[in-house]
């Protein structure tokens, strides 16, 4: 644990590294989910990249799978409590049948559970998946509520005044994964 | 990550921020998306509730915010003035106090008299929006006015709109005006001289004829309702008289539909007197997409809006 006074940040995974873990979560997908109708949706922002990344590394193996985006901001449960002030809605686009599929959720980091909690909700309200599942680049740990990943691309421990951050070129200009530790206050 | 800051009441277009605007037109896009899941319903407001409080008749306003609160999942009751105790003599100030006892997260209001949204925005935690009151101001109805022109023009800086006929009684013509002209939209004025306000809107092209909105060649044409029942004082001859002069007819719409020139129109339509039957099945009439357009705009709003009921 820390004990500085400043913030300190921490590469815990280069590009080639989050390179590997996609593939990783692609192997897995692939293995377990054989030749069910597969669906992936991904939570805005960088859910929507780590689920357009993993479906092109299974399209250039010759699977191909539907991606869908999915903004869960109006299903938070902190609305009027410490969520952003002024969120920009998204418009949450799920342009196949998602009844029936074996879905799979993408999100970049889990931590607490809140936002796949609101993402289930939200998800539910586009049909009736056969099967819901969860696909995170990084596990964080400290969960609030029962929800594990299925598919995990890095297992990180983490204290309580340190989080994770994700950086894609796509939607951050940069690559990477970020340790941050704050200042015990 | 925003500058903006918290705003409880919505009460006109004036007070409002070229940020603000454009933060409730684009989170009104994703809220319009919802009206194509089989489940329209977010659970946003769930537990907040949300008092209609209409002292003017109005079947099109109150219901659109009636079904874009339940489709925040907020509890709304209508409380009209028929059946309420303002008819038994009520002070507005009693009324206020009554319903800050019902404890509303939200009150939407519409009144005869310029200003009282006002007033009850301030004597109570609940955010008030304001769905018309006197010839002052209808500003959701400017916002849906202009995410519907958006939609169509989405390069809209620089375009041209005229709206048509009585703008000195009409709180549309004064929103709308005022919002248009803030996102950089030119606007004309056509109508009878008495209903047309000298001094207000001086940045608002006077234009005299139909000719003239054709030769300045708008972009949108924007038509008001004549308001039958506020023309105790005479303001102008006739309706036969009036839809001669101001009323869209077969000829006017045979030159809009050359130039491509979409229409709008609050609602409800007087048919015969601003509009033929005909040009109600106008293909570029963007009428029932300004009544879609009301409740997600509303929705945008209620989700924006931070009433003082929720500090805990």
């Amino acid at each position: 644990m820390s004990t500085t006074s400043e913030i300190i940040t921490e590469e815990i995974l280069t590009p080639t590294g989050i390179e590997e873990k996609v593939a990783l979560l692609a192997d897995e997908i692939v293995d377990r989910c054989g030749d069910d109708e597969v669906a992936f949706v991904g939570i805005f922002t960088r859910g929507v990249t780590l689920a357009h990344r993993v479906a092109k590394v299974l399209a250039d193996r010759g699977k191909n799978y539907p991606v869908g985006t999915l903004d869960i901001s109006l299903y938070r449960d902190d609305f009027d409590r410490n969520g952003p002030d002024f969120p920009r809605l998204e418009s949450s686009d799920i342009p196949f049948a998602i009844d029936g599929t074996r879905a799979i959720l993408f999100d970049e980091v889990i931590y607490t559970g809140r936002t796949i909690r609101a993402a289930l909700d939200g998800l539910m309200d586009y049909g009736r998946p056969r099967k819901i599942e969860l696909a995170v680049l990084v596990d964080r740990g400290h969960r609030e509520l029962p929800v594990q990943p299925d598919y995990v691309g890095f297992p990180v421990a983490t204290e309580s005044n340190q989080y994770v951050k994700v950086r894609f070129h796509e939607d951050d200009g940069k690559e990477g994964v970020f340790l941050v530790t704050e200042p015990q206050s | 990550m925003s500058d903006l800051t918290p705003r409880k009441d919505l009460l006109d277009i004036e007070s409002l921020s070229l940020e603000e605007i454009e933060y409730v037109l684009n989170n009104a896009v994703p809220f319009k998306q919802l009206f194509q899941r089989s489940v329209k319903k977010v659970p946003t407001l769930r537990g907040k509730t949300v008092l209609n409080l209409f002292y003017e008749p109005s079947t099109r306003t109150s219901s659109s915010f009636e079904v874009a609160a339940s489709r925040l999942s907020a509890d709304v009751t209508n409380f009209t003035v028929g059946s309420s105790s303002v008819v038994k003599g009520e002070s507005l100030l009693d009324t206020i106090e009554t319903l800050q006892a019902m404890r509303s997260d939200y009150i939407v209001i519409r009144h005869k008299a310029a200003g009282v949204p006002g007033i009850v925005a301030k004597h109570t935690n609940a955010s008030v929006l304001n769905a018309g009151d006197g010839y002052h101001a209808h500003p959701t109805q400017a916002l849906l006015d202009a995410m519907t022109f958006r939609e169509v023009c989405p390069d809209y800086a620089g375009r041209k709109v005229v709206i048509v006929g009585d703008i000195l009684h009409s709180r549309v013509a004064r929103s709308t005006s005022t919002l248009f002209h803030k996102l950089g939209i030119e606007v004309g004025v056509l109508g009878p001289g008495s209903l047309i306000p000298e001094g207000r809107h001086d940045f608002m092209q006077r234009l005299g004829s139909w000719d003239d909105v054709f030769d300045w060649g708008p972009d949108a044409v924007y038509l008001l309702r004549v308001q039958l029942e506020r023309q105790e004082g005479q303001f102008f001859p006739g309706i036969a008289e009036y839809h001669k002069m101001y009323g869209l007819n077969s000829d006017r719409l045979v030159h809009m539909r050359e130039k491509g020139t979409w229409l709008m129109h609050p609602g409800p339509v007087n048919r015969g007197v601003e509009v033929t039957d005909e040009a109600m099945g106008y293909e570029k009439s963007l009428i029932s997409t300004q009544v879609e357009n009301g409740i997600a705009v509303r929705m945008a709003v209620l989700h924006w809006l931070k009433p003082e009921t929720q500090q805990d």
